[in-house]
């Protein structure tokens, strides 16, 4: 069984339908890449998913069980969203870091509040913050920003800030790890390092869902991709299949491009 | 003859009058401009409206005016002076006085309540997507994250108002307040001495400066870090 079942899912921004009924599957330490040109809704996908919209149709299991039903009240509760959204992380184009807050605090405070609010931090807080800032320093070391640790965001590049923001979102350990468009704030140079941690995070089996406009990534990185066009899925298949023998005349015109 | 000493007990009265008047704003009207902001962005229209145009029609109009309707409104309108109120217990200086700080207050709370709003929409939507994606409750967002921010955003603009309000205090003789500027402008009226106008400007630049530096040293506080 998938991981990942999204199906049937719809949504409008008033008169305009964005996305007009997206289904797919994602299977466990799979890699989906999501392409197709602006404006077709990619992120707004990536946002149902990660509970920054509330698709108004449609459902999403993740392991089999239904966490989201446009149909049932009970999952579009606060409560239940609060409670599912643990499944997804999500990295923003514009990392979106926390200014204020070192790189190791944008690393743990999330999952400090988490502890709190579970009262798992009444019990021990310094133990609590000793065994997270472990956590976030075997981030780090993985991402090579171990030295960075006390630094804060405006003095790193993009691609480190890119980097951190994958950290941070890997401390609160998604099922399903999703990217939008995570490198294309950044020069050529840069991105190169963030495909790489990505690419890593493949190797060591992480489910992501990645929307790219880098091909080669795309192809070579992922065990399926999805195109998208005016909020359908107008093709998709494995790398090889769609960029092998794209079959749809749009498809075939967008990677032409 | 004048000397520094006896001008310095004249003013003395005056001068705590200033300082009562400055802290007193500042106390009040910054919770009230908080409220104020949120009624100015309140999802309820009609509410935001009128906290808008309530805004808009303070900050239009001259604070000498205001004070002006605070204090002898109720007395010429409403044949209800303020220095009649039994709150005040027959005091005028206190009648007077609680008059000019209704009308510094609620002027001063204009001013902050659209730096607030200005601070409060200034921040990116990515910092709110950032907390919510990563499982924090509104509350754990806006005082773990976005309320630093807000400061930082206001550190600037607060610093301009208060180094304003400090100098606006004077507008307070208007209405029979003895504050320091009024003090040194009796002297100059029934002695004919000039210099206690220069020391009462000393005072506010030495004030104003008091102010600067605070708000410089916050602002550096906060911006070692980011931007
Ligand atoms: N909050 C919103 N309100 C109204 N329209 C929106 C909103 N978000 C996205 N859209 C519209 O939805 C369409 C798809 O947007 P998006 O999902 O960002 O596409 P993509 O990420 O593929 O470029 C666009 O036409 C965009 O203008
Ligand atoms: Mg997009």
């Amino acid at each position: 069984m998938a991981l990942l079942e999204v199906r049937e899912l719809k949504k409008n921004f008033g008169e305009t339908e964005v996305l007009k009924g997206i289904s797919f599957d994602l299977n466990a330490n799979e890699v989906l890449s999501i392409i197709g040109s602006s404006g077709s809704g990619k992120t707004t996908l990536l946002r149902c998913l990660n509970f920054l919209e509330h698709a108004d149709h449609g459902c999403i299991s993740v392991d089999g069980k239904r966490i989201y039903d446009a149909a049932d009240p009970a999952t579009r509760a606060p409560k239940a969203i609060h409670k599912n959204r643990t499944n997804f992380g999500l990295v923003f184009q514009s990392f979106n870091l926390f200014p204020q807050y070192s790189v190791l605090e944008n690393l743990t405070l999330a999952a400090m509040l988490k502890a709190k609010e579970s009262g798992e931090g009444k019990i021990n807080k310094k133990e609590l913050k000793e065994k997270l800032e472990q956590q976030g320093m075997e981030l780090l070391t993985r991402i090579g920003l171990a030295d960075k640790k006390d630094a804060y965001p405006c003095m790193l590049s993009g691609g480190q800030q890119q980097r951190v923001a994958i950290a941070r979102a890997l401390m609160l350990t998604p099922r399903i790890l999703c990217f939008d468009e995570p490198t294309s704030a950044l020069d050529p140079e840069l991105t190169k390092e963030v495909l790489h941690v990505i690419k890593d995070l493949r190797a060591a089996g992480n489910t992501m869902i990645v929307v790219t406009h880098e091909m080669e990534f795309a192809k070579n990185a992922s065990d399926k991709v999805i195109f998208m066009s005016k909020g359908v899925i107008e093709e998709s298949g494995t790398p090889e299949e769609l960029f092998g023998s794209p079959k749809s005349p749009v498809l075939r015109s967008f990677l032409m491009q | 003859m004048e000397t520094f000493l006896s001008v310095s007990a004249k003013l003395a009265q005056g001068f705590g009058t200033t300082l009562a008047l400055f802290f007193l704003t500042l106390l009040f009207a910054i919770p009230l401009g908080l409220l104020f902001a949120c009624l100015a962005r309140a999802r309820f229209k009609p509410v935001r409206w009128l906290m808008r145009a309530f805004i808009y029609i303070i900050r239009g109009t001259p604070l000498l005016l205001q004070l002006m309707i605070v204090v002898y409104l109720p007395g010429i309108v409403f044949d209800h002076p303020l220095t009649k109120w039994e709150i005040f217990h027959q005091s005028t200086d206190l009648a007077y006085f609680c008059g000019a700080l209704f009308a510094f207050v609620i002027n001063y709370a204009c001013y902050f309540s659209e730096i607030f709003r200005g601070g409060i929409e200034n921040i990116p939507k990515g910092q709110y997507e950032a907390c919510e994606v990563l499982g924090m409750s509104k509350s754990q967002a806006f005082f773990k994250v976005i309320l630093l921010q807000v400061i930082r955003n206001i550190i600037a603009p607060m610093s301009n108002e208060v180094v304003t309000l400090v100098k606006d205090t004077a507008l307070a003789r208007t209405v029979s307040v003895v504050e320091i500027y009024f003090a040194a402008s009796e002297i100059l009226r029934l002695q004919f001495i000039i210099w206690p106008l220069f020391y009462t400007g000393a005072f506010y630049l030495a004030f104003s400066a008091l102010v600067t530096l605070f708000f410089g040293i916050v602002e550096k506080k906060l911006s070692r870090y980011w931007r």
